[in-house]
């Protein structure tokens, strides 16, 4: 269990996180997600004790990180891909971490195999392509047989299998009781791999919820739908109560009304139609209009509240 | 690739045999602690698993002993022509372990690398994820890097002093072990070499960065001394004394400062010995405070 309450880091003039307050339980994998630069990292390395928070307290099971009796055996990290001297090797690396923690060197055998990394444990790591070094942090984080993983974007730079090794890693993990606590910038992966989400931008929080909330209130359908009669159409749509909007290709984009209902509709009013389908925005378009200018969805409640960005009707996230 | 149900089955509880005891009483240090020795295992692990340290030590010891020899021989060979001249303030002890001043650039290397490139890999976030109390990772590598420094720099020391004593044998006044100052000029050296070495380390830490921690020291080594030339003799005399090349000067010579012109105004080697101490200790505990205080 992580524990963050009301903190605020700042670098410079510049807010990493602001205000934050959340908690990552066990059991279950936590997805925290943000765009680039959004503070997860430093949100991450704040709960590591690598950097201080300017105010608010973070625990760990109830304690300070640096309080820690062993640290990897109650937090396990992935912070930055290549947080290893390129000239050591992989085996070396985790064999300095098991020491200093006390941990046997059985052990780094067991993780190097279980990342995959055995059989080229005594290469220098400099020679490791990014996804090895992933894998080799994944290891590092394993070593001490933690209750509480931290990864940051552990899919970079991972092909497909390794992507779906790690989906599967983490859903193992979380199964097992641990808190999963992982940072991405892709909402699609997130919304494969997290069973609660935490999403924050501009260092505040948006959405602090479980995935199936987030995603019912978060997912929108849009109908496209072109006829040669389309004053009619909009019109007859609008009178349904559904918003409906031209496109650049004279299409129509039809929100609150299923493609059904569109297509009954037409039928009804006798227009022809030479094209309606289900168009929808993707996931990672909601996330993107949903993390753009952070600050103006702020409401506190933690989840978005109905906004309109510059007057544009499709940038209403939420019902 | 599946996740390996053997390697995790136990699942997080069996993380408590490890020591992290949950319940643990609040207050007191629980007795499964992390300690400085495990510390010190890995710091020792960390050091000699990167070539630049083989070649750090490589260079001190072929650099110090080959040109402490070559320097040995010309002065060898002047002695034969001149011995009158070359003779005055002959110091057969001080002549041997004359590579030892370029010798002393490679440990200084060797202090900030083990540091800095901790930094510059990224690998201190995980030292610091395994080791969250930092000074016990400042001590841990002061003490391996310190013993590790001290043996390699007196091999070094002891290797000048013997090549050079049998190239000075065949044409020139040449010392022994037991000749005066001597063995004290050998093991001195080891420790100058030594208490630089850590001055360079605790410099790496408060610096984080490698081409500034080495600009630094071979600015204090080197400059400091020239920059020195330029002043009044009497700030010459006064201030000269506490730089640490000059404690060097004497801490390698055989002759002490009461009987030698050159050095009158130098510290006796064991307070210059002191001097160079308090250098060390400065700059580490700077870099203590620096690393506990600051961001990693």
């Amino acid at each position: 269990m992580i524990e963050v309450q009301g903190v605020t880091k700042c670098y410079g003039d510049t807010v990493a996180v602001d205000d934050l307050t959340f908690d990552v339980r066990p059991g279950s994998v936590t997805g925290f997600l943000g765009p680039n630069g959004s503070g997860k990292s430093t949100t991450m390395r704040l709960i590591m004790g690598l950097d201080y928070p300017d105010s608010g307290s973070i625990r760990i099971d109830g304690r300070r990180f640096r309080d820690l009796s062993r640290p990897l055996n109650k937090v396990g990290a992935l912070l930055e891909a290549r947080a290893i001297h390129p000239g050591r090797s992989a085996s070396n690396h985790l064999l300095a971490l098991a020491a200093a923690n006390g941990i046997k060197r059985s052990r780094v055998e067991e993780v190097l195999q279980l990342v995959g990394l055995e059989k080229v444990a005594r290469k220098r790591a400099g020679k490791f392509s990014l996804g090895m070094g992933q894998r080799l942090g994944i290891a590092a984080a394993l070593l001490g047989d933690p209750e509480v993983l931290l990864f940051d974007e552990p899919i970079n730079g991972l092909d497909p299998e390794g992507i779906l090794w790690v989906r599967n890693l983490l859903h193992h993990l979380a199964g097992e009781g641990r808190t999963i606590f992982v940072s991405s910038h892709l909402m699609s992966e997130m919304a494969l791999t997290a069973d609660h989400v935490i999403v924050i931008g501009k260092g505040r929080m948006i959405a602090n919820s479980s995935m199936a909330d987030f995603l019912a209130r978060n997912s929108r359908q849009v109908v496209r739908v072109r006829t040669p009669e389309s004053t009619r159409l909009r019109q007859a749509i609008d009178e349904m109560g559904a918003t409906v909007r031209a496109g650049h290709d004279g299409a129509l984009s039809v929100e609150g009304m299923t493609v059904e209902a569109v297509g009954d509709l037409a039928f009804r009013i006798g227009v022809p139609l030479h094209e309606l389908s289900r168009s929808g925005a993707s996931l990672e378009e909601t996330f993107m209009n949903l993390t753009r200018d952070s600050l103006e969805y702020m409401d506190g409640s933690g989840l978005t509240s109905n906004g309109l960005r510059d007057g544009v009707p499709d940038k209403v996230v939420s019902p | 690739m599946t996740v390996s149900n053997q390697v995790l089955a136990s699942g997080p509880s069996s993380a408590a045999t490890h020591g992290d005891d949950p319940v643990e009483t609040h207050g007191s240090r629980p007795s499964g602690h992390y300690s400085v020795v495990d510390v010190a295992r890995a710091e020792w692990i960390k050091l000699v698993t990167v070539r630049s340290t083989t070649w750090s030590i490589v260079a001190l010891v072929v650099v110090s002993t080959g040109i402490g020899s070559l320097v040995t021989m010309a002065k060898a060979s002047q002695f034969s022509q001149h011995p009158y001249a070359t003779g005055i303030g002959f110091d057969p002890t001080r002549l041997s372990l004359s590579g030892l001043l370029l010798g002393q650039f490679a440990i200084g290397v060797l202090g900030a690398l083990f540091v800095t490139a901790e930094y510059s890999t990224g690998t201190i976030y995980a030292t610091l994820a395994a080791v969250p109390r930092r000074h016990l990772v400042v001590i841990a590598k002061t003490v391996v890097f310190g013993l590790v420094a001290f043996a390699a720099s007196e091999v070094t020391c002891f290797a000048s002093f013997y090549a050079g004593q049998a190239i000075l044998s065949g044409s020139a006044p040449y010392a022994t072990l037991s000749s005066p100052g001597a063995l004290r000029a050998v093991i001195s050296g080891g420790l100058y070499l030594t208490a630089l070495g850590l001055f360079a380390l605790g410099i790496g830490y408060i610096v984080r960065h490698t081409a500034a921690a080495i600009s630094i020291f071979v600015t204090i080594l080197l400059v400091f001394p020239l920059i020195l030339q330029a002043l009044p003799t009497s700030y010459i005399n006064a201030v000269g004394k506490f730089l640490p090349a000059n404690i060097g000067l004497v801490l390698l010579s055989g002759s002490t400062p009461a009987n030698s012109i050159l050095m009158k105004h130098m510290f006796s080697p064991w307070v210059g010995f002191g001097i160079l101490c308090a250098y060390a200790v400065v700059a580490l505990v700077a870099g203590t405070l620096s690393m506990i205080v600051r961001d990693a």
